[in-house]
């Protein structure tokens, strides 16, 4: 079944974006981008060194996947706005994942600056990607000012611990006319799947692949799991009730 | 950038309220220092189980209780350094400006009673060095200068941070402490982060190794994170010399108490935390208590699991066997192929250094031993200064 996410126009068939921190090489980097089958993979411009002699773009095969880069490690949206314009001077895709987390310890995104921002590279022709809290509200004003997707956390950055935000995400995907990218904290690809199953365009993993016995072998794992999650979701999910439904009619005597 | 503005002028005696200095002397210790002597095996089980750890907690686990639990420790240590950081370690490298010094200090090589060939570069030789270490791969450099405000004064640490901004993505800076204003100008010019080692919290061991010179103002040194943090720089680094007080637990415990602080009161500000051991230096200081191998990593591991979000540096202080096996605990930091005197990268041993290293294998047999262990080293982490126009540190065009 052809079944491709639209972003801005463009197509993917994976539905798997990938983060490229904490990997312990290049080499399992890029092991783990095949093995995925992801086509959607984001670097930190601060990590970006093309004068280096090994630069960890050189693990990226820019004719297979589309180099999303971040500002992770901006403060405001000043510095959010500058970063994306040097990526765009030097050459790089415009397509800008949006971070802006003046708080270095749970990097948690401030809405504030992030719409400010979004606002600013959207006029200026970039396709923007904003990892958000997980907040309605918010993503919808994120749509409005032009942003390509939106992105909630399932839980802080690295946390590992699922879909915390799950309530609300639901609201998000519910609402929003722009695909909704669950981006963080997902640990197992149970969680990737679960949120899939909700409705979600597509999950980024970072920590759960980079930080595994073996990130290949995660990267097919979390692959597996989100297009179970997308066909589940496709071929429609029964819903949860707390009453028994019996499989044969109760009623089924009472022939008029 | 602040809420919360610090006012300070001159040198003045005390610390300023509203400031992580001010809140670190209002914390109590003496509960955690006790626990650190007196924890129980039962006290250790409740530790490790905890899932957010207080100083009590960090105080038992640096216990001698805690001491035979050094392999769960190390486990616990470990598995929470992966999931925060990663499989990766950042390399630095410190670049020596000047070895002048007006203060004495006990335990320093640089202490202005030690009669030392003594040299302070010029901002073109500071640039030639960041050349050097530039092709060794370092992208994070940290300028290092012994204090002598006329030699190694405002404007010309902030003539070389002017000089090396351009090519050098992270510049920071461990020299005297500064007023706000000057750490203001230092960071429009292009500096990072500040380094600052209150060497020991303990007020008497201060006083008794510090004999003569600015830096015996124990209070205006308290604060200068403070000062930075104000000015915008964008990282702190604290530390204190491990063999200075007697008592290692309080000056760890001090240590831990004074990030929290700063994490609350400049929660923009990354902190991270060093704890070298003294080394032999010009001088002949002989440490009051040395930290035995298990003591040190009993303390990495403590502050790990205490401060999850604290980065950790360990130094060339430390020997490459040490250090090969230790990273792995919870350091983000290390530095490689440290020359400690003025000039070393350009002209090894022209100058006095100011200590001994103990690793001396170059930043490539460094990075290469990181990669073996199945890290990845990385050279380069930042997004620069805290200025208008920090392009250098985003080397996208070569």
């Amino acid at each position: 079944m052809h079944d491709p996410l639209v972003i801005a126009g463009r197509e993917f068939n994976s539905r798997l974006f990938l983060g490229t921190g904490k990997f312990p090489s290049n080499a399992s980097l890029e092991a783990a981008m095949v093995a995925s089958g992801t086509e959607m993979v984001t670097v930190a411009l601060r990590r970006i060194d093309v004068t280096a002699e090994e630069d960890i773009l050189d693990a990226l095969d820019p004719g297979r996947v589309l180099l999303l880069t971040n500002t992770s490690g901006a403060d405001d949206a000043e510095e959010a706005v500058r970063l994306a314009r040097l990526a765009r001077s030097g050459g790089y895709p415009t397509w800008i994942k949006l971070e802006i987390t003046p708080e270095p310890r749970y990097l948690l995104p401030d809405g504030v600056e992030t719409l400010k921002a979004a606002e600013i590279l959207c006029r200026e022709g970039f396709t923007v990607l904003p990892y958000v809290n997980a907040d309605p509200v918010l993503c919808k004003r994120l749509e409005e000012v032009g942003c390509a997707t939106v992105m909630p956390l399932g839980s802080w950055i690295g946390s590992n611990q699922g879909l915390k935000t799950k309530g609300a995400i639901e609201i998000i995907i519910e609402q929003s006319l722009v695909p909704v990218v669950v981006d963080a904290g997902i640990g197992a690809p149970s969680q990737a799947a679960e949120a899939m199953e909700m409705g979600a365009g597509a999950v980024l993993v970072n920590t759960a692949i980079g930080t595994a016995g073996d990130p290949a072998a995660m990267g097919a794992a979390f692959r597996k799991a989100v297009e179970a999650g997308r066909e589940a979701f496709l071929a429609g999910l029964p819903a949860v009730g707390r009453a028994a439904a019996a499989s044969s009619p109760l009623t089924g005597f009472l022939t008029s | 950038m602040t809420a919360t503005p610090v006012a300070l002028e001159s040198r003045p005696e005390g610390v300023p309220q509203q400031s992580a200095a001010a809140d670190l002397l209002a914390t109590g210790l003496a509960a955690a220092l006790a626990s650190a002597t007196t924890a129980t095996d039962a006290d250790v089980d409740r530790a490790l189980r905890a899932t957010r750890r207080s100083l009590l907690d960090l105080g038992i686990l640096l216990s001698p209780a805690a001491a035979p639990r050094l392999e769960e420790m190390a486990a616990l240590a470990h598995t929470a350094s992966v999931r925060r950081f990663g499989r990766v370690v950042r390399l630095f490298a410190p670049l020596y400006l000047s070895n002048e010094c007006v203060s004495t200090c006990t335990y320093c090589g640089f202490s202005s009673e030690n009669d030392i060939a003594r040299r302070t570069l010029s901002p073109g030789e500071v640039a030639a060095e960041a050349r050097v270490l530039r092709e060794r791969g370092f992208r994070h450099l940290l300028l290092v200068a012994g204090e002598h405000a006329r030699v190694v004064s405002k404007d010309y640490l902030v003539d070389c941070v002017a000089a090396l901004a351009p090519d050098v993505p992270s510049i920071s800076l461990e020299t005297q402490v500064w007023d706000t204003a000057t750490y203001r100008r230092l960071v429009d010019a292009g500096c990072e982060g500040l380094v600052v080692y209150q060497e020991t919290y303990d007020r008497d061991t201060y006083a008794a190794v510090h004999l003569k010179g600015k830096k015996r103002n124990y209070e205006w040194r308290l604060a200068a994170p403070d000062r930075a943090a104000e000015a915008g720089m964008r990282s702190l680094s604290l530390g204190a010399l491990l063999g200075l007080h007697p008592e290692w637990r309080a000056d760890v415990l001090a240590l831990a108490a004074h990030a929290q602080a700063l994490l609350r009161r400049w929660w923009r500000c990354e902190v991270a935390v060093s704890l070298p051991r003294l080394r032999p230096a010009a001088g002949g200081y002989q440490p009051a208590r040395p930290v035995s191998d298990r003591e040190y990593v009993q303390i990495l591991c403590a502050l790990r699991l205490a401060l999850p979000d604290v980065g950790i540096n360990l130094s060339t202080r430390e020997s490459p066997a040490f250090r090969d096996a230790a990273f792995k605990l919870g350091v983000t930091q290390m530095s490689a192929g440290s020359h400690t005197e003025p000039g070393g990268y350009v002209e090894p041993g022209g100058a006095e250094p100011q200590f001994e290293v103990s690793d001396t294998r170059s930043p490539a047999a460094v990075a290469e031993a990181v990669r073996a262990a199945g890290y990845e080293p990385v050279w380069k982490d930042t997004i620069g200064a805290r200025v208008k126009d920090a392009s250098s540190a985003v080397q996208l065009r070569p």
